[in-house]
Formats: structure tokens, C-alpha cells, sequence
């Protein structure tokens, strides 16, 4: 009979919701049924079921067909390629688990690497403003239950995180904020009228890119003085207007995304979004979050800070100390600037969301993808490999954009003889010592894991 | 013909991130983002009809995407592609040193091309690389 499991955590996007249902076959191999899920999680789930989902990791031949080898073979090319390689770049991480990353960090140590994650192209210059400037952020269940004053700042949740507004920011109905919608005001700024800034009481459609001008003018207005008419084509009784509200908010939430950190200011952006914050606090109660991507994109930040000191662009390059230097060793420009002589995609697509010259320039050197599915990276790759799909046959902890951990379930058994992300990299990394002749370190943080199947047996050999 | 200058912004949306959950290579990904947006005043002035290919030019690529009006509403002097790889082919890698490429924000020309094909995913990734044979691998 078909089994009804809940509570699942959906793997696709920053909102990491963890109140799916699914519904899957009675040998625990389909997935019959997703509930709760928007189409995009509900796409995921079902995309498991795919008979041609990838069970051997392919190799690229001299004719450019790919072919079919097994595992142990796989393991031995990725271990040797990067050795091999001075300074390989592994760089993803966008779709596995927190288990998954700290197993990539020993590979990454072994063999000199380079160890990016998606925040690069992405909430990377957030990172950089939160060094500058501090995160004065709370929790998803804060902005539920005390939020009545939302601010969307250059971020589209409706299509992003579909389900954010009626779970955490718009709808939901919480503690403080028991009229739901009712009592919450949202402001959108955007330079389009995206569905979500269809939903706000204020529409501040700014000329696109002058995100500064904006947040700076809110901040003049904040302390009382006087501002031009227009401001990044905004009307200034518009602006006052919004910056009223928000401090007369009794507690006011700014989420900002990819419209402050892809356009000109990147980080400076987020400087004066995060001032805004903290001028506000003057008045009222405000905090601020970064709109996260993936369901498990805060995981890297919080694993790599922990083990290397530094969220991303980690150059271990050095073999005596951790280094960071967005702009330096950050996986776009590491790559125009051919520094990187060996490139792993894991868990990520680089070949669909870099831009194309910084493929081609990858593409120069062994190029190995760790994927589940087939994707544009998979098939430019050298070698793919594929894995088993946390959230979905892997269980695993990840970070929701708010860094609270959550532990995902499997709800389907992987496929026979696929490895999970963090015993793919545990068997590299066993394979790295063999061929350096060199013993392994197994720091583990739970005794039950996978493998090595008897850590401390290993550990006292 | 006439060539438009415009501001192209490149971002998510709900229809790139449900297809591309049934794989790059389906169908549905190449029709959710193989399209460009715009406002129906610049499509009149460089005469672009709806649903008709036009070819998308930046400092550094190029690419023939299907023009619609804006899903959106995107002010004259906008366009957006969703993110993707037909977005990715005309994304200057430029960081600003922050390490993340100007997805948006940066100039593009816009021309009618009505006679051009799109490209699917996997032409034009395989296509960068060298990789592209007729027919798929």
C-alpha cells in the first residue's frame, strides 16, 4: 500500500519548507504523490522517478561520446585529476547536504584546492558586506509572527520562493501578527512590477541599478533631512512616505536578493541596506535577511566558516593556511583569468548559470560534474558522477536562508549502487591517501556515519 | 533595421525553476527561457512583432531568444531574459572584484531576426566548448 510520509523538507529554494507530504509506492521506490509543495518542489520530487536518471558515472571518450565506467574507476580519475592539478577549483554545492560539504573540505585540503560555493555568483557580496558592516538578522519565524512592516528589496519571492510569502512574510498568520496580510504593510522595490510587487501596499519602481541612490536617500530621510525631488526616479513624497512607514512599524523586515547584489554596487548595496537596518533600530525594531537561493546554500557558510575560518571562495591552494579573497579567488574570475587548472562542479550547474566565456575558459582543463541529473555541466564534463539526491533518497542537514538547521529526510530508497555526495568524496578522499601514501583524518562528527563503515577502528589502526 | 539599445536585467522566475526541475534538456526549459521581455514601446520602435525571434548582443556574446511582451511589467528601456543558459550567453563575467558576474544591469542591442533560429541548451553549451555534433551525443 501506497505510505503517506510527512514533514518532508523540499530541496529546491531558500525557503526550505519543511511541511511537504509525499506519497510513495509501497516498495519505496516512486514517488506517487507530492502535497504542500509549490510546482517547483513538486517538479523536483517527481523528476526522481525519471527512468533515465544517471546509475554509472559516464566518461568522456577521444571521439567525444560518453561512456559508461564504474565507480571505483571514476573515483581513482577524480582522485588522480586533482591531484594532478596544481590548483583545481570545486566549486557548487548549491543542491547537497551539510554531510556532503565537510567530506568535499578534506578533498579540498588533500589536493590544494580552491573550494567555491553558488554564494559566489550570487549572496557573495552580501557575505562581503556582512564582514563590513555586521547582520542584524533574525529568524523566519520572528518575521512570521512579529513582522507588519515587509520590505522586498530587489528580490521576486513569488517566483524565487514561491511559497516564502505565505509561509514566513505576506499571509501567514503569527503571534503579533494575527490578521495575517491584514496587518502587515509590504513595500516592494523593483524595476519591473513582479508578481510580488503586484502584492504590495507601495510599488517603488527605482530606475534599475541605482539601488545605492535609493537606500541612501531612505537613510537622508531617516535622519531628518532634506532629499532632491527625484531620487533614483523615485518621487520624494514617495519615498518619505515609505520611510514612514517603516518607522512607524513595530517591527519592520527588509529581504533583499539578486536585484542589490548582481547589479552595479554589489556589496555596497547590502552596506547601505544593512545602515538602513540599523538606523532604523533607532526607532523601531528592524532586522534583515538575504533572500538565499537554494535550500541549503546558508550550509556551505556555515560548515566552511567552521572548518576553514571563511564561507567561500576558500583558496587552500597555499597547503598551510585558509585564504579569501572574493575578486581573487572566486570561481568567475579565478576562471578568466585561467588560474585554475582543474575544475569539479558539484551539486551545481555551472555550464547553464556562468557566464559563457567563463565555461569556455574552465573547459580548457579536466572538468568533472557530481551531479544527480543530467545538466548542462554533466554534458561538457569530463566525467560525470552521478549521486543520490539529498532531500530526496539522501537524508542530510541543511541551513534554511535564515541559518537554522534542518534535518531532511530520504523518502525514497536511492538507486542501487549510487553513492550519496558525502560517501562519494569520503571515497576520493580514501583514494587521494592511497596514492600520497598518506593516512587519513577522520574527524567525524557522528560515529554512525556510512563510511567508513568502523571510524574508530580506522582511527586507531 | 532598427537596432535598440536596452538595459537587460537577468533573473529568476517561476517557469525557469519548474522546468528546469525536469531537466535542461526538456522542452519546457528551452520555451520558459529561451525568451526575452519587453515593453510593447520598444518592441514598436525597432518593429519586433510578438513571438518573433530577435538577436540579443552585449560587450561580449550573442544570442537569438523569442520576444514576448514582458510577463512582468517591464519599463521601456528594460528587457529581461531569465536566468539560464540563453541568458548566460550575452552576461558580461565582470565582478566588480566581489567574484559574482553583472547578471544585471549591463547594455545590450536589440534586432529583429525574424529569419534566425533559437538554439537549444545543449547547442549552445556543447556549441562554446566544441562539443556540439548534429544530433546530440
Amino acid at each position: 500500500m501506497p505510505k503517506l510520509i510527512t514533514q518532508v523538507g523540499c530541496p529546491y529554494c531558500g525557503s526550505s519548507c519543511d511541511d511537504i507530504e509525499v506519497i510513495v509506492s509501497d516498495d519505496n521506490k516512486k514517488i506517487l504523490e507530492v502535497h504542500n509543495a509549490c510546482i517547483i518542489g513538486t517538479n523536483l520530487f517527481m523528476h526522481a522517478n525519471d527512468p533515465t536518471r544517471p546509475k554509472l558515472p559516464r566518461m568522456r571518450q577521444a571521439d567525444g561520446s560518453m561512456k559508461e565506467i564504474a565507480y571505483p574507476e571514476a573515483i581513482d580519475f577524480m582522485a588522480k585529476t586533482m591531484l594532478a592539478a596544481k590548483k583545481p577549483l570545486i566549486y557548487g554545492f548549491g543542491s547537497t547536504n551539510c554531510e556532503g560539504m565537510a567530506a568535499v573540505a578534506r578533498i579540498a585540503e588533500k589536493s590544494g584546492a580552491v573550494l567555491d560555493n553558488c554564494a559566489t555568483i550570487c549572496h557573495g557580496p552580501s557575505f562581503l558586506a556582512m564582514f563590513d558592516n555586521g547582520y542584524p538578522s533574525c529568524t523566519l519565524g520572528e518575521a512570521k509572527n512579529r513582522a507588519d512592516v515587509v520590505v522586498f528589496w530587489g528580490c521576486n519571492p513569488m517566483h524565487a520562493h514561491p511559497r516564502h510569502t505565505s509561509r514566513y512574510s505576506i499571509f501567514p498568520r503569527g503571534y503579533f501578527t494575527s490578521k495575517g496580510q491584514m496587518q502587515r504593510t509590504i513595500l516592494s522595490v523593483d524595476p519591473r512590477q513582479t508578481d510580488t510587487a503586484k502584492l504590495a501596499d507601495i510599488h517603488l519602481m527605482l530606475d534599475q541599478g541605482h539601488d545605492y541612490e535609493l537606500f541612501d536617500a531612505f537613510r537622508t530621510v531617516l535622519k531628518g533631512y532634506d532629499i532632491p525631488d527625484v531620487v533614483a526616479g523615485i518621487k520624494k513624497e514617495t519615498i518619505v512616505k515609505a520611510v514612514d512607514i517603516m518607522k512607524k512599524a513595530r517591527f519592520c523586515m527588509i529581504f533583499f536578493g539578486m536585484g542589490c547584489t548582481h547589479t552595479d554596487g554589489r556589496n555596497h548595496n547590502i552596506d547601505a541596506a544593512i545602515s538602513l537596518t540599523r538606523d532604523l533600530n533607532n526607532y523601531t525594531k528592524c532586522s534583515i535577511m538575504a533572500m538565499r537561493g537554494h535550500y541549503n546554500i546558508a550550509g556551505p557558510g556555515q560548515v566552511w566558516s567552521w572548518i576553514f575560518g571563511f564561507p567561500y571562495c576558500i583558496d587552500l591552494s597555499k597547503g598551510t593556511h585558509a585564504h579569501m579573497n572574493p575578486g581573487e579567488t572566486s570561481s568567475v574570475d579565478l576562471a578568466m583569468r585561467d588560474e585554475v587548472d582543474c575544475f569539479v562542479n558539484i551539486g551545481a550547474d555551472a555550464g547553464a548559470h556562468f557566464p559563457i566565456q567563463a565555461v569556455q575558459h574552465l573547459k580548457k582543463h579536466p572538468f568533472i560534474t557530481v551531479d544527480p541529473n543530467f545538466n548542462m555541466a554533466s554534458e561538457i564534463a569530463d566525467l560525470h558522477i552521478p549521486v543520490r539526491i539529498a532531500g530526496v533518497d539522501e537524508p542530510g542537514v541543511v541551513y534554511r536562508m535564515d541559518n537554522v538547521p534542518i534535518q531532511f529526510k530520504a523518502v525514497i530508497d536511492g538507486l542501487p549502487g549510487v553513492p550519496s555526495d558525502e560517501e562519494l568524496f569520503d571515497m576520493v578522499y580514501e583514494r587521494m591517501c592511497e596514492l600520497t601514501n598518506t593516512q587519513p583524518v577522520w574527524i567525524a562528527a557522528k560515529e554512525d556515519r556510512k563510511h567508513p563503515a568502523n571510524i574508530s577502528a580506522v582511527n586507531e589502526a | 533595421m532598427t537596432k535598440l539599445n536596452l538595459n537587460m536585467i537577468t533573473q529568476r522566475s517561476v517557469e525557469e525553476g519548474a522546468a528546469m526541475e525536469k531537466g535542461k534538456t526538456n522542452p519546457d526549459y528551452f520555451e520558459a527561457c529561451s525568451i526575452i521581455e519587453m515593453n510593447p514601446e520598444d518592441m514598436k520602435k525597432a518593429g519586433i512583432w510578438v513571438n518573433s525571434n530577435v538577436r540579443v548582443t552585449s560587450e561580449c556574446g550573442t544570442v537569438v531568444v523569442k520576444c514576448i511582451h514582458a510577463t512582468q511589467y517591464c519599463p521601456p528601456g528594460l528587457a529581461h531574459i531569465r536566468q539560464g543558459v540563453w541568458a548566460n550567453q550575452v552576461v558580461p563575467p565582470r565582478t566588480q572584484s566581489t567574484g559574482t558576474p553583472q547578471y544585471s544591469g549591463f547594455p545590450v542591442t536589440v534586432e529583429p531576426a525574424f529569419t534566425e533560429e533559437r538554439k537549444t541548451a545543449l547547442q549552445l553549451v556543447q556549441g562554446a566548448v566544441g562539443l556540439w555534433k548534429k544530433g546530440g551525443n
